[in-house]
């Protein structure tokens, strides 16, 4: 390509100049996004190019900022609910649950066993939607269009339907309360849901086989865009992400908050860092995630689903404040409450996955050619609803 | 893991002069915080983090709360000197009246970090600093040499709040774009009155639509109203 853009004098181009590097050429500034389709949404990564080689890559956010926060602040705990619904859409019901879980934290506020389990088995079908989706997506971002996400679509229809059938709706399920669930899922749900997770090792590994020693997929993904573990904690990476550079922390197993204790399951870590290793690591948790799922729905106990000392009308929280964080299925989701005694937080603030694994972007993607840009960055599973909030 | 005081004694005996102080949270959290003087952060949160016992390697969370000024009124009790006819003799005699008195409180800017240990396990550790107040002196310094997590948050507090974090390498907005003045996190912002209303306006969006349409027609004299 001849010439930058600096020559193409557009108008209002008011970037910070192009600057030149001492040996030949010039760098090309390339804006990828915000529609760009591997995006996910709307996000803009302005790139500078040596030929191809990546220099900079600096991450623009806030085409989707609704200001979250500030709306958590002027409408009542309860109302918040339905919100959080909509920050990782593809999850709403670990989103639900996480909020919950502070808000109970900020009360003391106790769960029926009943409800804990049913929690764990809507978290762990979450996990299972979020990260087949997830690697559909990276395959179709490899350029394999639409079939392998089929794959995963397939299964998560499945499982959306057994949301729509218990929460009344696929994907904003608005279903948790602070002290239980809303709805008691009857015996024929239960049993509709042990048919789906039957089936559900059997999809797992046709998706692994299918793709696991695919020769693109080794070529495109083995030993790019790796991540260092001490980088990787540094910088607050969570999650998947995180697990696939070798650290152990999975919240599930270090806060045990629910029932977690009460099942057996591995956490899969991965050896490099990698983009290969970060998808290995989702295929393992789909496997361990179907444990936990066969283990719940055997040992589900019955009782009621809220707590009925619960306090719903009227809802005022005790000055205070509480931190609250769950293993999402794209890293720590935490929300931190301040209560100054009124119907509404004075403060709701939300940590979110998604944006804080996004700071290690650049560093993952320095050297590597514009093309896999793409991939790292699917590699580390952004929904734009969360990141911008 | 060690509680807030044992935190406290070992911060202060490795940073001297930290002046370390602690919040009491009266919830059941129990999630008590640490405050930190801006002039010693950094110190303390390289402490922290490299120290053997806490190992705090996490900063999972960093935020920030607006505090507006607070009228705070006190009864105070204050001898007077009344003059009373008292048996018939005008007296110079002293009095103790009960008396209101309002002083406004400062308001100030706060960041709360929440931190965690990867390597053993244990957490949080909540930090709280403060700005001087809520206008001019409102820097405060950037963690994000210490842990690189912070990059974005600072970014993003400073975009929402308006805190300035000294150190940080690109503190820009995040969300907001650059041309936008004030912060919409704070808690006396009002919106800039340029935005589109409902077509079918109700209760409080109606009565802002009238308000609105009112002081377009009167900047333009051709409005027709609701």
């Amino acid at each position: 390509m001849s010439g930058s853009l600096r020559d193409t004098n557009l108008e209002g181009w008011n970037r910070p100049p192009v600057i030149v590097p001492d040996g030949e050429g010039e760098l090309l500034e390339v804006a990828m996004g915000p529609h760009h389709p591997s995006t996910h949404g709307v996000f803009r990564m302005d790139l500078a190019l040596d030929g191809e080689r990546v220099v900079r890559l600096k991450p623009v956010f806030g085409y989707l900022h609704r200001n979250h926060e500030q709306i958590g602040e002027t409408v009542s705990y309860l109302a918040m609910m339905p919100y959080t619904d909509r920050l990782d859409y593809i999850c709403s019901l670990t989103n639900n649950w996480a909020y919950a879980l502070a808000v109970e934290k900020l009360v003391g506020q106790a769960v029926p066993e009943r409800a804990e389990y049913i929690r764990v088995i809507l978290a762990e079908l979450t996990r299972i939607v979020n990260h087949a989706s997830a690697i559909g997506f990276l395959i179709q971002e490899m350029g394999a269009s639409g079939t392998p996400l089929m794959y995963a679509f397939r299964e998560r229809e499945k499982i959306l339907d057994l949301f729509e059938s218990l929460t009344g709706s696929r994907m904003m399920c608005n279903y948790m309360r602070f002290g239980g669930c809303r709805v008691d899922p009857s015996a024929a749900w239960l049993d509709a849901t042990r048919k789906v997770v039957a089936g559900l090792p059997q999809f797992a590994h046709e998706f692994e086989n299918l793709l696991m020693s695919n020769e693109i997929v080794m070529a495109r993904c083995q030993g790019v865009g790796k991540l260092r573990p001490e980088l990787a904690i540094n910088a607050g990476v969570t999650g998947p992400m995180l697990r696939a550079s070798g650290v152990n922390y999975d919240i599930r197993k270090v806060d045990h908050y629910g029932v977690y204790d009460r099942f057996k399951f591995r956490v899969p870590l991965g050896d490099h860092g990698d983009i290969y290793d970060r998808y290995m690591v989702r295929v393992l948790e789909i496997h361990e995630s179907i444990g936990i799922l066969e283990q719940a729905l055997k040992e589900i106990p019955g009782g009621p689903v809220m707590d009925p000392k619960a306090k719903i009308r009227g809802f005022r929280p005790k000055p205070g404040e509480a931190y609250g964080r769950i293993e999402g299925p794209k890293g720590e989701l935490g929300f931190y409450l301040i209560s100054d005694g009124g119907n509404s937080p004075y403060r709701f603030r939300v940590r979110p996955p998604s944006l804080i694994n996004l700071t290690v972007l650049e560093d993952m993607c320095l050297g590597h050619n514009v093309a896999d840009v793409v991939l790292i960055f699917g590699s580390v599973d952004i929904v734009l609803g969360e990141v911008d909030r | 893991m060690k509680s807030v005081e044992e935190i406290k004694a070992a911060i202060e005996a490795a940073v001297p002069g930290a002046g370390v102080e602690i919040v009491p949270n009266p919830s059941p959290s129990g999630q008590h915080s640490l405050r930190l003087l801006p002039s010693h952060a950094v110190a303390v949160a390289y402490f922290l983090r490299d120290d053997e016992d806490l190992g705090l390697d996490f900063l999972s969370n960093l935020t920030g709360v607006d505090h507006l000024d607070k009228e705070i009124a006190e009864k105070v009790k204050v001898t007077r000197q009344v003059t009373k006819t008292v048996d018939g003799v005008e007296q110079t005699v002293d009095e103790v009246v009960e008396e209101t008195r309002k002083h406004m409180e400062p308001g100030y800017l706060e960041t709360v970090y929440h931190l965690f240990s990867m390597a053993k396990k244990h957490g949080p550790v909540v930090l709280r600093m403060r700005t001087v107040n809520r206008t001019d002196e409102v820097e405060l310094p950037s963690v994000t040499p210490v842990w690189r997590s912070a990059e974005f948050q600072e970014r993003e507090v400073f975009d929402l709040y308006g805190v300035v974090f000294t150190g940080h390498p690109d503190l820009r907005r995040l969300l907001m774009w650059p041309e936008f003045k004030d912060h919409p996190m704070r808690r006396d912002y009002k919106e800039p009155d340029d935005f589109e209303y409902e077509p079918t306006p109700h209760d409080t969006v109606l009565a802002r639509a009238k308000d609105h349409k009112a002081a377009v027609a009167g900047q333009e004299g051709t409005g027709t109203g609701l």
